[in-house]
């Protein structure tokens, strides 16, 4: 049974649709209120990364189930500038559109398990997960 | 519409209306049709096409009759592929019918062309209609919203509160920001108590939105104190690691209140007696 979402992000509406279809998700699964306050805010983070650096981009929400173990998935991805340095981005307090630079070292350390594949002018596509304990 | 094309339409208008009956039923089992009921998806089958057949006949595309039926649909929430897709099937009934009964090819095309521009111009203006009723509609919602977005009031002297309630986007935080600001002048507070009882999610966009406006009321010479903040966005906020030392935080509205009383030395007492 596996379940999929699909949201485009294409303006702040989506960033606010996105978060609501997790956050479902988050419930069916069986998380508590805060992992599924964790899961959402992360969504929330990686859909407005896609709507202020990307323009446009989508947003995957899924559940999984490995050895035993289950748990939600979300993957972000976008054809937008791609990201220079990758190890910069993860620096708490790097930031390029002035805001607090907490976003994507915040979702690695909201989620359990954190991927981040980039190439310039190509596009990005960050794959988070959260297990259910 | 030319004359001998309106005139061959009414001629043929009960063998237009049932063949169009027959195909328009296939069309029910549109999902949003599923809770009408059949008397009343029969009914509105036929009305509809007896002011097509009005529209025909009174030779004006913009008739009345056909406005208020479509408004009528608005207003139930029919969706919009029912008259899109009724128009066309109405066409085809009407092609079929006419040229069964004429021989001429060269008149068939002729009636073709005529009955084609025709209905586009019905489906033009009734989409036009349609989309315009939507879009007032969202207008009106976002003013509603705009109208609940961020009130501060004044509690005590000196002491204001500002609720905020469901998702922070962009044109929300300016708001906010301003009403902020103007509330504090206007008001003369010293303390402010920003009240996150009710946003849903805090993520670094919203606590970068709420920390520069409490910075900005510092500037005019007021304290922020931020309330409301449950258990789980507490571990939200630690784990995306914003630091919001800078500025007081108390868990309930009630506690901000006592501390924003202590802050302008004040305290409730009880009376005795």
């Amino acid at each position: 049974m596996q379940v999929q979402t699909h949201v485009d992000i294409n303006s702040e509406w989506g960033i606010v649709a996105a978060r609501q279809a997790g956050r479902k998700l988050a419930r069916e699964v069986g998380f508590g209120s805060v992992d599924q306050a964790r899961i959402t805010t992360a969504i929330s983070e990686l859909a407005r990364n896609i709507y202020l650096y990307a323009d446009q981009g989508q947003i995957k929400i899924e559940e999984v189930a490995e050895g035993g173990k289950r748990g939600m998935k979300i993957i972000a991805s976008d054809q937008g500038p791609g990201i220079k340095d990758l190890r910069r981005v993860m620096e708490d307090g790097f930031t390029t559109s002035g805001g607090l630079g907490a976003g994507l070292p915040g979702v690695k350390r909201l989620m359990d398990d954190f991927a981040i594949e980039s190439e310039l002018n190509q596009g990005t596509v960050i794959t988070a997960v959260k297990w259910l304990r | 519409m030319k004359g001998n094309v309106r005139q061959a339409i009414l001629d043929n208008q009960d063998d237009i209306t049932e063949e169009w009956g027959s195909r328009i039923e296939q069309f029910r089992q549109d999902e949003a049709l599923q809770n009408v009921s059949s008397a009343v998806y029969e009914n509105t089958s036929r009305d509809f096409v007896q002011k097509l057949l009005i529209t025909i006949q009174q030779n004006d595309v913009s008739g009345r009759d056909l406005n208020q039926f479509v408004e009528r649909l608005i207003q139930m929430g029919w969706p919009l592929n029912f008259i899109t897709r009724g128009l066309q099937e109405f066409r085809k009934s009407a092609v079929k019918v006419i040229a069964d009964h004429s021989g001429e090819v060269k008149d068939q095309l002729e009636l073709f062309q005529e009955i084609e521009s025709w209905v586009d111009d019905v489906v033009d203006q009734l989409v036009n209609q349609y989309s315009g009723s939507w879009e007032n509609t969202v207008f009106l919602q976002k003013m509603a919203l705009k109208e609940l977005s961020a009130p501060l009031i004044p509690v005590f002297d000196k002491i204001s509160v500002m609720p905020l309630v469901g998702t922070i986007d962009t044109e929300r935080a300016k708001l906010i920001m301003e009403n902020l600001l103007d509330g504090v002048i206007e008001h003369r507070s010293q303390v402010v108590l920003i009240d996150i009882t009710g946003v849903p999610v805090v993520d670094t966009m919203v606590a970068h939105h709420i920390i520069q406006a409490s910075e900005a009321v510092r500037l005019v010479g007021a304290t922020c104190i931020l309330v409301g903040i449950r258990p789980e966005i507490a571990q939200t906020i630690v784990n995306l690691g914003i630091d919001l030392g800078k500025f007081p935080t108390k868990s309930t509205l009630k506690k901000g209140i006592e501390t924003a009383l202590g802050m302008t030395k004040r305290e409730i007492v009880e009376l005795e007696g």
